[in-house]
């Protein structure tokens, strides 16, 4: 089911401004990536980039390839929509649709692409909260608003909403920076429940979090303000925290950097 | 000598003086007796007005009293919050005072004719010296006339406002959203000089043999170009309040994008769009001139908005307020006291309809 991600020489703009440049890295099925750097280095962009929702913003677009099981996912007769149901996304902030319940937020993505079996819904909304560690705390309150609960709820909510839709890869923007150190860790053992049925990509900030739950990290940097952003370094977790090839990765990871 | 050192009374907060005197509220109260009292002095002492005269420099005696004891006892930060708040406080009073004079003026002064012959008749056949007669063609008027042209203006302007939201990109969008603007400031009775000249004088006569013909229809075409603008305008500003992450959060879980605004943006934005259309359709009831324009008004029943005059209760208002009768008079209050009523129910109903939150 998890599938590989291969990027080739991809560059994203915004309008004429270069975000990142030149970009190739390669994500194993069922692995957790991480993605570490400072800000505005284009961790994000990157990621948006995989499953094509940074050409949402007006005027964004891309170069170079990008392949999840050797289909090059910019080509002109590719369905947008395929892709991104293929390929979920967790958000910074948690986003839950606050005109639907908890039970509505979860298949939202199932019943807005057209699923009406009641059966099948149901099913897949418990199957998810329960993969999301969240199906206890909410089992007798689904009808109650999604954006009632508390921020790492609503957090592994929206999880729970990106997994109910069986995506290959789920790509998540730094999940935890909203969360206090409960709800992060929450979070972790629930991706390292989820490694087992999908590849997972995450950028974060916090590189103990990094550390703790990747098996491959990619350094992302920018020589200054204004440059596009680089990947620097690119190796398994191991490696880049007790051996890092590159000084500049050695600088950021011990606090040394600018 | 650091600033949290200095002891200024109101001022500075020390950590030893984080208490404060207040102002007790009797003496405020005097202050306000004596404040009144001295100005009533002044004004009847003088002979230079009325009660009216009283009450203002009351206020402003009062403001002055209030601001010098609270200075003394309070120190001068919280007498000037003090005098603010006042002040505030007086505004919103004065906002309220004239709708509140309009509601009682319209209730009592409606009251006289609120009568089943006023609900249930028309002004057929009735002379100057009719003491009945009533406004049943007038109600069938605005409800089919305005109600047609939510129908029409509604559907435009919801899409319309959705095309600038989300998909408008470049020029073409800046011009669209620059005519709107532009036709928000069309006053009424342009709106119905155009639907006179365009639709009463050239369209309708190929479905009349002929002859121009009047028609609650064509005012409400002219309603529908009132109510346009201000719907496109209320319902963008709305679609814009909805956070781009609910958008990006669904085009995640591969919804397409149309989807994405009918089943997340759309009921996301629900209730200010629902108060948007309701101030155009309030706006739209009440208008008097397109209808005296292009449905001409009419003091007989006429159902078919599509043929014919037709009057309605702005309009029945107009020409009742200006009538000779003495018993015209009471039948505007009433119609008045009317329309009000129905555009306040009309909102509520809708409100009750669009509440966001049905879950809780």
């Amino acid at each position: 089911m998890a599938k590989r991600i291969e990027a080739s020489n991809v560059s994203s703009y915004y309008g004429s401004f270069k975000a990142i440049d030149n970009i190739s890295m390669t994500v194993e099925p069922k692995t957790i990536t991480a993605l570490i750097g400072p800000s505005g280095c284009g961790k994000s962009t990157f990621l948006r980039s995989i499953n094509r929702m940074h050409e949402v913003l007006p005027n964004a677009r891309i170069e170079g390839r990008l392949t999840i099981d050797d289909q090059n996912i910019y080509d002109s007769d590719v369905d947008v929509t395929a892709v991104r149901r293929m390929i979920g996304m967790v958000f910074q902030r948690p986003n839950p649709f606050p005109t639907m319940s908890i039970y509505e937020n979860v298949v939202a993505g199932l019943k807005l692409n057209g699923v009406r079996k009641k059966s099948l819904l149901d099913d897949a909304a418990e199957k998810s909260l329960k993969s999301a560690n969240l199906w206890d705390e909410v089992k007798d309150r689904l009808a109650r608003p999604g954006a009632g609960l508390s921020g790492g709820q609503q957090q592994r909510l929206c999880i729970a909403r990106t997994i109910a839709v069986e995506p290959q890869v789920v790509l998540m923007d730094e999940p935890c920076s909203a969360l206090d150190p409960i709800s992060t860790l929450a979070i972790e053992d629930l991706m390292f429940k989820l490694k087992d049925r999908f590849t997972i990509i995450i950028v974060t900030h916090n590189m103990q979090q990094a550390a703790r739950v990747s098996d491959k990290t990619g350094f992302f940097s920018i020589d200054k303000t204004g440059e596009p952003g680089r990947l620097i370094e690119y190796d398994d977790t191991q490696k880049i925290f007790s051996n890092p090839a590159e000084k500049k990765t050695e600088d950021y990871i011990t606090g040394r950097f600018g | 000598m650091s600033l949290l050192e200095q002891e200024v009374p109101g001022v500075v907060m020390t950590p030893d003086h984080i208490r404060s005197k207040k102002l007790p509220w009797p003496v405020d109260l005097g202050i306000a007796v004596v404040a009144l009292a001295v100005s009533a002095a002044v004004v009847y002492g003088l002979g230079i007005g009325n009660w009216v005269l009283v009450v203002v420099l009351g206020v402003a005696f009062y403001l002055a009293g209030m601001f010098a004891a609270a200075s003394r006892v309070e120190g001068r930060r919280s007498a000037r919050n003090r005098l603010w708040k006042t002040l505030i406080y007086g505004a919103c009073l004065l906002a309220i005072l004239p709708l509140a004079s309009v509601v009682w003026t319209l209730v009592s002064k409606g009251a006289a004719r609120l009568d089943g012959d006023f609900f249930g008749s028309s002004m057929n056949n009735i002379g100057a010296r009719d003491a009945n007669g009533g406004a049943y063609h007038a109600i069938v008027g605005t409800l089919q006339q305005v109600g047609i042209a939510t129908l029409m203006a509604v559907p435009l302007g919801v899409l319309g406002a959705i095309y600038l939201v989300e998909y408008g990109r470049g020029k073409f969008a800046l011009t669209v959203r620059f005519f709107v603007d532009v036709m928000t400031g069309i006053p009424s009775i342009v709106a119905g000089l155009f639907i006179l000249a365009f639709w009463v004088l050239i369209v309708s006569p190929w479905f009349n043999n002929g002859t121009p013909r009047f028609s609650g229809f064509a005012a409400s075409l002219a309603l529908t170009v009132l109510m346009l603008p201000t719907i496109v305008r209320s319902t963008e500003e709305m679609l814009r309040l909805v956070p781009g992450p609910l958008r990006e959060g669904a085009y995640a879980l591969g919804v397409p994008q149309w989807k994405t605004i009918l089943k997340v943006v759309l009921p996301t934005a629900l209730p200010g769009i629902v108060t948007g259309i309701m101030l155009a359709v309030a706006r739209a009831a009440g208008e008097t001139a397109p209808v005296l324009l292009v449905a001409g008004g009419a003091a007989a029943i006429n159902f078919d908005p599509f043929s014919g005059n037709q009057s309605s209760l702005a309009l029945f208002v107009y020409q009742q307020a200006g009538d000779a009768s003495r018993y015209a008079p009471d039948r505007a209050w009433t119609a008045a006291l009317t329309l009000v009523a129905l555009v306040l129910v009309l909102t509520i109903a809708a409100k009750l309809l669009a509440r966001r939150n049905r879950l809780s």
